[in-house]
């Protein structure tokens, strides 16, 4: 099976602080990657290499290689809009627009040029179900996405991010805001969207990485110190700084 | 130290006391069976007692480590060799309190030609021997010392296998002694089965320092 995500070698420059040293890391689609790591180790940034948002930040400077489906995605004619609908994003506090549910979900569908009403509300519709919301919000959707719970509203985000089909959900610690209910949700969400989508997710809960992901890399100083099975990482890490992270010994 | 690894030691430091309370309790049965002290028998019994109260409080620490610690890498195989140590080191205990029985339910002393004869002295000496470097391998995390101890129950196998035999001769030539006879075989049988207990013990040793799976190795293989 072909890898739909590579880097090689990418390292990655906050002007002159290195924050990713050397990292290859292949993700298999349709699999669910765990980055885990201490605060500052670069598995933000490393997830933030996908869909190019670091080229947010000022003086950043990249080498090496990122492919998504093949493609490299920091050649200069690289359509950035075009990869951003491929590689979705999930953010740690949920962030819906000052707009209905519905608009919400139908946000990036209008951006794309989809203004049809009836195509916007079967997509919206297959999208808040596809994340288990429709059945809490088909009566309410012109109410404001504000009335929702933290945990509806993460999952609200979730629908806005699958309604323009990407092929790549990038989660940057999804569930770190909300209560238990709501991150089994989300946990369960995950488990049922990597049938149809590629995942990876950044996550300082390490029985969530283990609950949720096929592999999982463990980052420490911008380095990649192990990357293998979850199941193999948690039992038999390799490495004894990933050995003393999970058990909490590090430092 | 966090709180996790206290937890550990503490469990750790609850299964080598059962560890060195089920060793006495073999001990107490060689030396019974060798006549030197009648009050072993009793002695055995009410340890046996203590060795199943160990056996309830290390499965009961085991459980709360992993419900409020979710323990992972070598900290969850600690718990896990440990808890199937536990259930071993119960199993021992048992055949030692069973020996007791036997050793009671005679009225005479064992014949020491016949223990001499069955090679029951030197079941009891391999025993113990496993049982000792096994509680060192653990408690010191001595691979090569644990590795040690695999093939060492052939020994127990073999004498276990000539037993019957033997005592069939024994009977022929003793029929007086028939009981005995009898009694002694069912002693071999439960020592060659402690035997096979601290062979589980030992793979469960190499599990958590190794994370290496040594059960039914040899079976899986054929």
């Amino acid at each position: 099976m072909n890898n739909i995500i590579s880097t090689e070698s990418v390292s990655l420059f906050y002007s002159e602080f290195q924050a990713l040293k050397n990292i290859s890391i292949d993700v298999l689609p349709n699999t669910v990657t765990a980055l885990i790591g201490p605060s500052g180790c670069g598995k933000s940034t490393y997830l933030r290499l996908f869909n190019r948002m670091n080229d947010l930040i000022d003086n950043v400077r990249i080498t090496g290689k990122v492919t998504v489906d093949s493609e490299d995605i920091y050649q200069k004619d690289v359509n950035i809009v075009e990869l951003r609908r491929k590689v979705g994003m999930v953010f740690q506090k949920p962030n819906p627009f000052p707009k209905s549910i519905f608009e919400n979900v139908a946000y990036g569908l209008r951006v794309n040029g989809i203004n049809k009403l009836s195509t916007l509300k079967e997509k919206v519709e297959i999208s808040l179900q596809q994340v288990a919301l429709w059945d809490e919000v088909k009566d309410k959707l012109k109410k404001s996405a504000f009335e929702l719970s933290g945990g509806q509203q993460q999952r609200l985000c979730m629908a806005r991010t699958l309604a323009i089909e990407p092929a790549i959900i990038l989660m940057d610690e999804p569930a770190s805001a909300l209560d238990p209910i709501s991150t089994a949700k989300i946990e369960q969400l995950i488990f049922e969207l990597k049938t149809k989508y590629t995942i990876v997710i950044v996550t300082h809960n390490l029985q969530q990485a283990g609950r949720v992901s096929d592999y999982t890399a463990f980052f420490y100083l911008g380095e990649l110190i192990e990357k293998g099975e979850t199941k193999e990482l948690f039992i038999n890490p390799k490495n004894l700084k990933t050995q003393n992270y999970i058990t909490g010994r590090f430092g | 130290m966090n709180h996790l690894e206290i937890e550990i030691n503490q469990l750790k430091a609850s299964i080598i006391e059962m560890w060195h309370l089920v060793i006495s309790q073999i001990n107490k049965s060689q030396l019974a069976i060798q006549g030197s002290d009648n009050n072993l028998l009793h002695e055995i019994r009410v340890n046996e007692k203590m060795v199943d109260t160990y056996e309830l409080k290390i499965d009961k620490d085991c459980e709360n480590i992993i419900a409020l610690f979710n323990p992972v890498a070598v900290d969850l195989r600690f718990v896990l060799s440990v808890l199937k140590i536990n259930y071993n080191l119960e199993r021992i205990g048992d055949y030692a309190n069973g020996i007791s029985k036997l050793i009671s339910d005679l009225d005479s002393q064992f014949s020491n030609d016949l223990l001499k004869n069955c090679n029951v002295i030197e079941m009891y000496d391999t025993c113990m021997e496993l049982l000792i470097d096994t509680l060192a391998s653990f408690e010191f995390e001595n691979k090569e010392l644990t590795k040690t101890v695999f093939g060492k129950d052939k020994k127990l196998n073999k004498i276990n296998k000539d037993a019957t035999q033997k005592i069939a001769e024994y009977i022929i030539n003793t029929p007086s002694e028939v009981k005995m006879a009898m009694n002694t075989l069912s002693i071999i049988r439960k020592l060659e089965r402690v035997g096979d207990h601290i062979q589980n013990i030992a793979e469960e040793v190499i599990f958590f320092m190794e994370a290496k799976v040594l059960k039914h190795a040899k079976n899986l293989k054929k």
